[in-house]
């Protein structure tokens, strides 16, 4: 069946109106911008009801399988909602673990009965999913993980930590990768991928203050927990695979996932604006020349980043080195956010050192959103592994 | 949303001219043909111009393929990736330079020749090295059927081939372009210059109230159009440079030991070279952008789009050239490590036409002072 113009432009009035119409009005107090950053209970009940609507009205999951709660259309007409969501600056849908990893790669590597169980869930944000991937010791090397999993019966006893768990006090469900053997030829041998419930006795997610001094994620404490073996996805042994193939929708460097607006995105027209309005040394920020030329330089790379994307589409322009584009997205836009939260706070004169206040600019959302932003720098994988990432896998450079 | 197009025709004018300077331009070859006269072997000007490459901008009712500025990209990308000299740029913006801003008989006259080989230049640069194409020292002054030029060009690329050179100067004391023959020359008016970058012929241009015919003064002065087509162009040669000096880090990295590791496995040399190949990857996402503004004719962003690509390509590039020298070691401060040859083309093509903080500073008012919501 293909799709015709007219019902792409029919889809796009549509959406658009429906975003327009069912913004939700401010909620008195401030949102998160990503699911990283939701610290209380009444920010996530706000955000889940939202992500619900959405899913009820038909914007998410939209290319998912019919059978399993999406709505089977092309991916062309999620897009298309995605970017109404983006447009109209709705609230980003709070379930991304389940939305953009798990289901996704549920879908594409899960049993029948995964499918049936999970996916509606993470749709409708009725069960809300966390990663157990990263731990203490252990952050950027995923493969050194070091929480045990000892199968007993019909269960596996865990038993470990795992950190950075967002959402992990809200969360149902949680992908974790944990040891099952010592003994393997090497340390990704010993991994394996679970689909754990949250609710089991033993498991304790513990809220962590982060630097902003507001809560957001947790470390999850395992002591003798017991989850069902059935959980297991994949077989035993075989959980770098699953992780690795979770990383690459983490990353953005495979497709499948169910759409929708996943974080407020910072553009760069808002720091044009806020260069506008902010005054140094009395004048508009906008007038003074070296903040001119920095404002194009930034304008100029956050351009070059959607032309990147724009580019990946044209296969006849890929390059010598294919995939570096796709592999690089959480790099150059972590990146770039960290460095426009830098800018617009220097924009603000004296006002710069302000925290968040009335008598902030904007009432301190540029110095929050700067802390906030290393979530993007260090989360994933830290900007400087990324490049290791990038320089051995894409370039072929040796391993340190 | 911007997008990205790609032709057949540019997919089939990027295969063969991807063969082409593999072909006749690696880098040895480079390297001998900057000890000859000319940029380019004849028999390898010939080759380009059989393929069509010197007509591909020409329309079809002057002997040429009718095509765009955008299917001239990828070969100058190519090229420039193979660091490969020849009068196929400056003949290309003489070409521009008649499309736009000559009158009929001109073109009847000219693009014909162009279309089937004779090369040419264009004269823009003044000698103070003056990157606002406008501001012009060099005059001209129509008298009935003759007009005297006094001119003194820097940057004249293969000015000593070049059959016509179109040369800007104040014609009667406005902005204006004036067509010079080879043979109305006299002697001596070009002298080559030491450029640093070795692989380029370039000349300057001294006359002082040469009596040409009136009618080869041109009756338009797009200088707009001919800057965007120089930007462009040069920026696709960067994009290719780019990709050429990465190969030549990436070989270096994973072949050179010190302290019993290949060096790329140090992270002070890793991260770097992961840094200039996403400036790469951005460089030709902006080169690729302006040239679909081309294709389509949209105007607006034309201008935008050429500058931008010309400011992020010439600090990335210039960079990358930085880089290859240094992580070459001692090695990397000899003539023959290939580093020096693209550092080298990495400066010519940064100080050509403006660098990023000229560009950066253009780009304000447009990006900044209008409501530029796309």
């Amino acid at each position: 069946m293909t799709t015709t113009q007219a019902e792409i432009a029919e889809f796009e009035e549509q959406a658009d109106r429906w975003f327009a119409e069912n913004k939700p009005a401010n909620p008195g107090f401030i949102l998160p911008e990503t699911f990283m950053e939701v610290g209380t209970d009444q920010q996530f009940e706000f955000l889940r009801d939202w992500q619900q609507k959405v899913y009820e009205n038909g914007y998410v999951g939209m290319s998912w399988p019919k059978e399993y709660g999406g709505l089977g259309m092309d991916q062309v007409f999620q897009d298309i909602a995605t970017k109404a969501m983006a447009k109209h600056r709705v609230p980003f849908l709070p379930n991304t673990i389940g939305l953009n990893w798990a289901g996704p790669l549920i879908l594409a590597m899960g049993t029948e009965e995964e499918k049936q169980r999970y996916i509606k869930g993470i749709l409708s944000a009725e069960d809300i999913w966390c990663q157990g991937f990263s731990e203490p010791d252990h952050g950027s090397d995923l493969g050194s993980a070091q929480c045990k999993a000892v199968k007993d019966g019909d269960e596996y006893i865990i038993n470990g930590s795992k950190i950075w768990t967002s959402l992990g006090s809200y969360a149902k469900y949680m992908i974790l990768i944990a040891r099952t053997s010592t003994g393997g030829p090497n340390k990704y041998a010993g991994l394996s991928f679970f689909l754990a419930p949250m609710q089991s006795e033993g498991i304790e997610p513990r809220p962590i203050k982060k630097l902003t001094g507001e809560y957001g994620f947790c470390q999850t404490f395992f002591n003798d927990a017991r989850i069902p073996a059935s959980c297991m996805m994949g077989k035993e042994g075989e959980g770098w695979k699953v992780a690795m193939a979770t990383l690459m929708f983490e990353r953005g460097a495979a497709g499948g996932q169910a759409g929708g607006l996943a974080m407020m995105d910072l553009s760069i027209d808002d720091i044009v604006e806020l260069a506008r309005r902010a005054k140094r040394n009395g004048k508009p920020a906008i007038e003074d020349p070296h903040v001119r030329e920095q404002l194009v330089d930034l304008i100029t790379e956050a351009r070059g980043n959607s032309y990147m994307s724009a580019r990946a589409k044209v296969p006849a322009l890929a390059t010598d080195w294919p995939t570096a584009i796709s592999m690089s997205g959480k790099l150059r836009s972590s990146e770039l956010k960290r460095r426009m939260c830098q800018f617009a706070i220097s924009l603000q004169g004296a006002n710069g050192a302000r925290y968040v206040s009335p008598e902030a600019v904007d009432g301190g959302m540029w110095q929050r959103s700067y802390l906030n932003a290393f979530s993007g720098t260090i989360g994933g994988g830290t900007s400087q592994i990324q490049h290791n990432i990038i320089g051995e896998r894409v370039l072929g450079l040796p391993k340190g | 949303m911007a997008t990205i197009e790609f032709s057949e025709e540019q997919t089939m004018l990027m295969e063969t001219a991807v063969d082409f300077c593999r072909k006749h331009s690696p880098l040895d070859r480079v390297r001998t043909q900057i000890e000859q006269e000319a940029s380019v072997d004849p028999g390898v000007w010939q080759e380009m111009v059989d393929l069509g490459w010197l007509g591909i901008t020409i329309p079809e009712t002057y002997g040429g393929l009718g095509l765009s500025l955008a299917d001239v990209v990828p070969i100058a990308e190519s090229m420039g990736r193979h660091l490969m000299g020849s009068p196929f740029l400056p003949t290309t913006l003489a070409a521009q330079a008649l499309l736009t801003s000559g009158s009929e008989g001109q073109k009847e006259q000219w693009l014909p020749q162009i279309a089937a080989g004779m090369p040419a230049s264009i004269a823009l640069t003044e000698d103070d090295g003056n990157w606002n194409l406008a501001e012009l020292g060099s005059f001209a002054k129509v008298q009935g059927d003759t007009v005297r030029l006094t001119a003194k060009k820097g940057f004249v690329l293969d000015g000593s081939q070049a059959k016509v050179i179109v040369v800007s100067a104040n014609v009667d004391g406005k902005p204006g372009l004036v067509l010079i023959q080879a043979e109305q020359l006299p002697q001596g008016a070009l002298v080559r210059e030491t450029v640093i970058d070795e692989t380029r012929r370039s000349f300057t241009l001294e006359v002082d109230g040469l009596e040409l015919p009136a009618e080869q003064v041109f009756p338009d002065a797009d200088f707009a159009s001919i800057e965007q087509a120089a930007l462009l162009l040069l920026s696709a040669e960067m994009s290719g440079g780019l990709a050429g000096v990465l190969h030549v880090i990436i070989d270096y990295l994973t072949t050179r030991k010190q302290f019993d590791q290949y060096i790329g496995s140090y992270q002070s040399l890793k991260h770097p070279t992961v840094e200039i190949l996403l400036s790469m990857e951005a460089c030709r996402s902006h080169v690729y952008r302006a040239a679909t503004c081309i294709a389509q004719g949209n105007i607006a962003e034309i201008e935008e789009a050429v500058r931008m690509a010309k400011a992020q390509g010439s600090e990335a590039f210039a960079f990358a050239g930085d880089r290859a020298v240094q992580f070459h070691g001692g090695f990397g401060f000899t003539y023959d490590c290939d580093a020096q040859l693209f550092l080298r083309r990495a400066l010519w093509c940064q100080y050509q036409f403006g660098d990023a903080a000229y560009h950066r500073n253009l780009l304000a008012p447009l990006l900044l002072d209008e409501v530029a919501l796309k």
